[in-house]
């Protein structure tokens, strides 16, 4: 004999069965990401991107936490080598130049987003194809955050006493000058004693650090000198490799005799304290010179790199951000890394850092910014590659394999060639022959 | 089991379980994972024995860092012992109400920690604005390349580290000169000993075996210093002041080689244990020679 039930008791049951169904729409509901982002140089940088984040999470229920992890001392690098290993840690998190084909076999493939956003934007700065493409996958997307050229930073007065007018070489509007085409490895060369006798020597380091590095990388591929090749061909014994030693055995003769034991900051120190007429790095030398050394500042013009016998080359240095396959949210996680790629809040990062940051996609080098950017105004207008600069972006070690080039990079292999000539004494067939051992080691 | 429990061994290893589970975490274990890591392909999807040894001791490079390495740490630990040895008996000199001022000041360099303070000599050091170069200026001398040339970065370093060690040795020295029985110097003194009979007869053997676990204690750690080149010179110039650890830095984080790089960091191994098996052999034989007198 059963119990009768009540329409009250049932309808209470029924109720409670179905409470479980009904989606409640709460902070958090669409689950929780942790993610790992550079902690920008300029402050507000951080602020910026903490405040975008907030309002994706707060939009779409989902609870984000951000870890903003330095770079000063490879924390970051540690961080991911640490996570990597761990196989536990944030759902993303950013990797700086190389780091994400280091860590590929962990990272989740995001051809999806990446080739969304081509569709969208054009065409992504062809550096970071290289350095994230794997396998014909992509394993991180290219950021803005962080990611940088490292152009020519130079003095308007010194290169003026040298018959080089920088703001009409290189104006602050869409056009190609003929005085641009004289913007040449040589014409530095003849401009070098120049700023030496003025007591601004250029501040170009030959250290083991990757300002170095990303200078001597530009100048070694505008002669056409490769290491290695494409194909893993060990090509160091090479005339362009010969001509490019030769002409930093010009050169070294005008810089300071301590640009051997440069690190990332020396270059910024030089030229801040008004000791230097030209290096090779973002404006963030600029904006530091802007608040302790205003003068230098206004006198200050950022361009492109110059070019050689074969072409114009400007060190491009990405940031990526990289899904973990062992991520326990990642398609929340991609939806806001595509969130963050998408042109205004790409803007909206850049606006905040006063335009130290690159976006990936050569189509969004047109923000404002860079011309409202002063004193001088428009100092930074030609810091992103334009069209009409007929300039390439490039990173040291190309076109060798990227797992051979990371390690020409790293070990810095072609900055200390040139010290072993230049400052070690030793002849450039021994240099080469030294060169040649090491490689033979990179591509075991 | 409760007789078990009860025994005086176990009890001890009980005590002595947490120590030995925190032993076996942080040093057994990573050191475990690290050889094998050292024993995998670059992409350590594979086992490959010992190649990646080989093909260390193949590069010239390598060779170079073997040598800075045992340069930096045995230039290191002596000049340490020495100004340890030096300024522990000048301490023991000072009567014991106003040696603690001393003996505190002194401890500073030990006590600051090292990466801080190594950032406060890079300051010293810096290439375009040292803070020495500075005052060599004023007497008229030119300008030199601490950091920038290969013996003036070398010998940088080295100073570095002694500065930051030798109080460390001092202690040490103190400690063991403070037990040395006062009788022993009178009965030298009265068989006509001067300061150098009493050091080379009663000091210096009262102190030896504290002198050799020292030495060996600060070699272990001097060569696997990793932040005084790290921030001084990163290996610079020309990779002439590269050590095993930043140099398995270099290699196994930045260049994203891991098994090379643990390779590189387990080259200490073979050092070291050969180093630590001569010192203890020394110590537990004048241990037998002490006991048996």
């Amino acid at each position: 004999m059963g119990h009768a039930i009540s329409r009250r008791t049932a309808l209470t049951a029924a109720a409670a069965a179905a409470l479980p169904l009904v989606h409640i729409r709460s902070a958090g509901a669409a689950g929780s990401i942790r993610i790992g982002l550079w902690d920008h140089w300029v402050p507000a940088g951080n602020a910026a991107m903490k405040k975008l984040i907030d309002g994706w999470a707060a939009k779409n229920k989902v609870e984000v936490s951000i870890d903003f992890i330095t770079t000063v001392g490879n924390k970051l690098q540690l961080t991911y080598a640490a996570e990597a290993q761990a196989k536990t840690g944030h759902d993303a998190i950013a990797f700086a130049a190389w780091d994400a084909r280091n860590y590929a076999q962990s990272l989740e493939p995001v051809d999806d987003l990446v080739e969304g956003l081509i569709k969208q934007y054009g065409q992504v700065n062809p550096v970071n194809e290289y350095l994230s493409k794997v396998d014909g996958h992509w394993r991180a997307v290219p950021s803005s955050s962080g990611t940088q050229y490292k152009p020519s930073c130079a003095r308007i007065s010194t290169f003026a006493k040298a018959g080089v007018d920088l703001q009409a070489m290189y104006p602050t509007k869409p056009e190609h000058t003929a005085l641009s085409d004289g913007w040449t490895w040589q014409k530095l060369l003849e401009i070098a004693p120049v700023a030496k006798e003025a007591g601004l020597p250029f501040a170009l380091g030959l250290g083991q650090t990757t300002d170095s590095v990303d200078f001597v990388g530009a100048l070694f591929r505008a002669f056409g000198a490769e290491l290695v090749n494409a194909k893993g061909e060990i090509t160091v014994d090479s005339d362009p490799v010969r001509a490019a030693l030769e002409y930093m055995a010009k050169l070294t003769k005008y810089l300071p005799p301590d640009v051997y034991s440069y690190d990332d900051a020396s270059n910024n120190r030089a030229l801040i304290a008004g000791k230097s007429a030209l290096i090779f790095n973002p404006p963030s030398a600029w904006a530091v010179a802007k608040r302790d050394n205003p003068p230098v500042a206004a006198d200050c013009w950022t361009f492109p790199n110059p070019s050689g016998p074969k072409g114009r080359y400007v060190p491009y240095l990405p940031f990526f951000w990289g899904i973990w396959s062992f991520g326990k949210n990642k398609a929340a996680v991609k939806e806001l890394l595509a969130w963050l790629c998408q042109r205004e809040q790409v803007e909206t990062l850049c606006n905040a850092v006063s335009g130290y940051d690159i976006p990936p996609f050569l189509s969004m080098s047109d923000f404002d910014i860079w011309a409202k950017v002063e004193p001088p105004l428009g100092t930074v207008y030609n810091y992103p590659i334009r069209p009409w600069h007929k300039a390439v972006p490039s990173i040291a070690g190309y076109p060798a394999p990227p797992e051979i080039a990371v390690q020409i990079y790293n070990r810095a292999t072609m900055t200390t060639m040139i010290a072993k000539m230049t400052q070690g004494g030793q002849s450039m067939k021994d240099v080469i022959a030294w060169a040649n051992d090491e490689l033979e080691g990179f591509t075991r | 089991m409760r007789r078990w429990l009860h025994r005086r061994s176990t009890v001890a290893f009980l005590m002595c379980l947490p120590l030995i589970l925190l032993i076996g975490g942080l040093v057994v274990y990573p050191a475990l994972y690290a050889i094998w890591l050292s024993l995998l392909n670059k992409r350590m999807t594979h086992f490959v024995g010992l190649s990646n040894f080989a093909f260390l001791l193949r590069r010239s490079t390598f060779h170079l860092v073997i040598f800075q390495s045992c340069l930096f740490a045995i230039s290191a630990v002596i000049a340490k012992a020495l100004i340890g040895f030096i300024l522990a008996h000048l301490m023991h000199a000072i009567p014991s109400g106003r040696q603690r001022i001393w003996r505190g000041l002194l401890l500073i360099p030990w006590v600051v920690p090292l990466a801080l303070s190594t950032l406060g000599w890079w300051w010293l050091f810096d290439p375009s604005y040292s803070a020495f170069n500075w005052l060599l200026a004023r007497v008229g001398i030119g300008p030199v390349p601490w950091l920038g040339a290969t013996g003036w970065a070398r010998f940088s370093m080295i100073l570095v580290n002694t500065w930051y060690g030798a109080p460390f040795f001092m202690i040490m020295y103190l400690a063991a000169l403070k037990s040395v029985p006062e009788q022993l110097f009178e009965a030298a003194a009265i068989d006509g000993a001067g300061a150098w009979g009493k050091l080379r007869y009663v000091t210096l053997p009262m102190m030896r075996n504290i002198i050799s676990i020292t030495v060996l204690f600060s070699l272990i750690v001097t060569f696997a210093d990793f932040t005084i080149v790290r921030i001084l010179t990163n290996g610079g110039p020309r990779d002439t002041t590269h050590i095993f650890a930043t140099y398995a830095f270099e290699v196994g984080i930045a260049s994203g080689d891991v098994p090379l790089g643990a390779s590189v960091s387990l080259f200490m191994l073979p050092i070291l244990a050969i180093a630590s098996f001569l010192i203890l052999r020394g110590v537990t034989r004048r241990d037998r020679e002490m006991a048996a007198a």
